[in-house]
């Protein structure tokens, strides 16, 4: 996680879900580049985010986007947030004793069906080897956890409007970066609704 | 008679293990008051017994227990590290330009730190390595600075300033201290720049930068350097090298501090954002780059 750095957050809000990321790719100290993004979308609902080392989350990147559409061949239909999750996670345990260096975090709405015509805002986080923790309000990964940690938790607030929510989480991650020497180099915001997804890139301290 | 005496004699040396008295156990009442000295500094000045781990190898100890430039990364105590500091030497006299982010480990401890330390009107001191020794060491040889002045009725040279500190910290050698400093000031030479190092090690020298990020604030200064730079174009290399090492270094950045020394002593030019100068020499560049390509046909369709 030290080496290349960088962070990903998440946040429920009122039928909507947010999902962010830094831009930096380091070499320990070094800034390498500064437009690594961290967050992918499965389909047009749900994304996750995945720091840690670089080249497992390419390596992570393409093993799920394989399985994603091996699943919905099979299944003809989108993968839920909830199923997607557990698909990371034993994506992840498979390597129990020689894990992938990266902290997934999962942000989606799920689509309403007959038997859960109302599904709520759902995220998700996992450790390395894959253990879920599955947070009602907001998650956090990355170098900067512990100072998204202290931000979030004095920022969020239940039932956020998706203007609200996109305020919240850039702010939380703005400044949790500016505290953080290994993450930062430029912020990506994607804010997530049932019926579209806005995608930002935010103005943030480049040192 | 006998309590005058012992006071004009020098310090006790340091006894090491068997030493068990501290200041509070002195039982001599005038080591207390305004007989005594000031914390470790005796009535003379001096250092007095510097208190040391009272283990068989306080090295070894100190290498266990602090992060020293991540030889032990996994150490509960992390030293505040992690600069980028630089001092030049042209026709006008000497700029000095620095950073100010403070990390422990990743986290970024502060971003207001003040890494140019005021030796006197004169002399400047930077501050690369451990805050704590850097700030500590340089106050006291502002100290003897002034015992100097008053004990020969001249100001100090910065070669035998500087060697103060370079004889201290090699006093300390292997004990842990953590400091790159360069000492600048002006003197009857005319200015000039000494690099002290916690080995001991002293240079003289027209341009140095210390520090994580020195490597990137070369880059730009050599790159920019001449002898005959004006005031300002002087200034402005300063501040555009502490912005480069600032951006790529991730322990180095929030703010610059630039000053400039003269022949009437030292001027501080001001205090900079480092984020604002990045977007600022962003904007110019891309001017640049536009004004230097061919303009765009009136034809072209826009992207």
């Amino acid at each position: 996680m030290e080496l290349n750095g960088g962070s990903v957050v998440a946040m429920i809000g009122k039928d909507c879900v947010a999902i962010a990321s830094d831009l930096r790719l380091g070499n320990q100290s070094v800034g390498v580049a500064s437009n690594f993004e961290k967050v992918f979308p499965v389909n047009d609902k749900l994304y996750y985010g995945i720091p840690g080392l670089a080249s497992d989350v390419y390596t992570l990147r393409e093993h799920l986007r394989f399985r994603v559409n091996m699943y919905r061949m099979k299944e003809e239909r989108e993968i839920t947030p909830k199923t997607f999750t557990h698909l990371v996670s034993s994506t992840l345990y498979e390597k129990r004793f020689g894990p992938f260096f990266v902290e997934p975090v999962v942000a989606g709405i799920p689509s309403p069906t007959p038997l859960d015509p109302h599904p709520r805002p759902f995220i998700s986080t996992m450790d390395t080897i894959g253990c879920i923790t599955t947070p009602k309000d907001f998650a956090v990964a990355g170098t900067a956890a512990d100072k998204l940690y202290g931000v979030a938790e004095g920022l969020w607030e239940p039932d956020l409007e998706p203007e609200d929510l996109f305020e919240t989480i850039s702010q939380t991650l703005l400044n949790a970066v500016d505290r953080d020497a290994l993450s930062g180099w430029g912020v990506v915001v994607h804010l997530i609704t049932a019926d579209k997804v806005v995608t930002r890139t935010l103005r943030a301290r480049m040192d | 008679m006998n309590s005058v005496l012992s006071q004009l004699q020098p310090p006790a040396p340091h006894l090491g293990l068997d030493q068990e008295e501290d200041e509070f156990t002195s039982s001599d009442p005038s080591a207390w008051g305004s007989m005594g000295g000031f914390g470790n500094l005796a009535r003379n000045g001096g250092v007095q017994g510097m208190s040391i781990p009272r283990v068989n190898d306080p090295t070894a100890f100190l290498d266990l227990h602090t992060d020293n430039m991540s030889s032990n990364p996994e150490a509960k105590i992390k030293i505040a590290h992690g600069t980028t500091t630089l001092a030049f030497r042209f026709q006008g006299g000497i700029i000095v330009a620095v950073d100010s982010r403070a990390t422990a480990g990743s986290y970024i401890a502060s971003g207001t730190v003040k890494k140019v330390i005021e030796i006197n009107k004169f002399l400047l001191g930077t501050m690369a390595g451990g805050a704590a020794d850097c700030q500590y060491w340089e106050t006291y040889l502002g100290m003897q600075c002034r015992l100097y002045e008053l004990r020969n009725k001249e100001r100090i040279s910065v070669a035998a300033a500087s060697k103060i500190l370079s004889n201290i910290v090699y006093q300390y050698k292997g004990m842990g201290l953590s400091m790159g400093t360069m000492v600048c000031g002006w003197d009857k030479t005319g200015p000039c720049i000494f690099y002290v190092d916690d080995d001991g090690q002293r240079l003289k020298g027209d341009l140095f930068s210390v520090g994580s990020g020195s490597t990137f604030a070369y880059g730009v200064l050599d790159q920019g350097y001449r002898w005959d730079l004006t005031d300002e174009e002087a200034q402005e290399l300063g501040r555009r090298s502490i912005v480069a090492a600032g951006h790529r270094d991730a322990y180095s950045g929030n703010t610059s501090n630039v000053f400039h020394v003269r022949e009437n002593g030292w001027e501080f030019i001001g205090n900079y954002d480092v984020n604002e100068l990045w977007y600022e020499y962003e904007v110019k560049k891309k001017a640049a780059r536009e004004a230097a390509a061919p303009a765009a046909s009136p034809m072209a369709v826009e992207a």
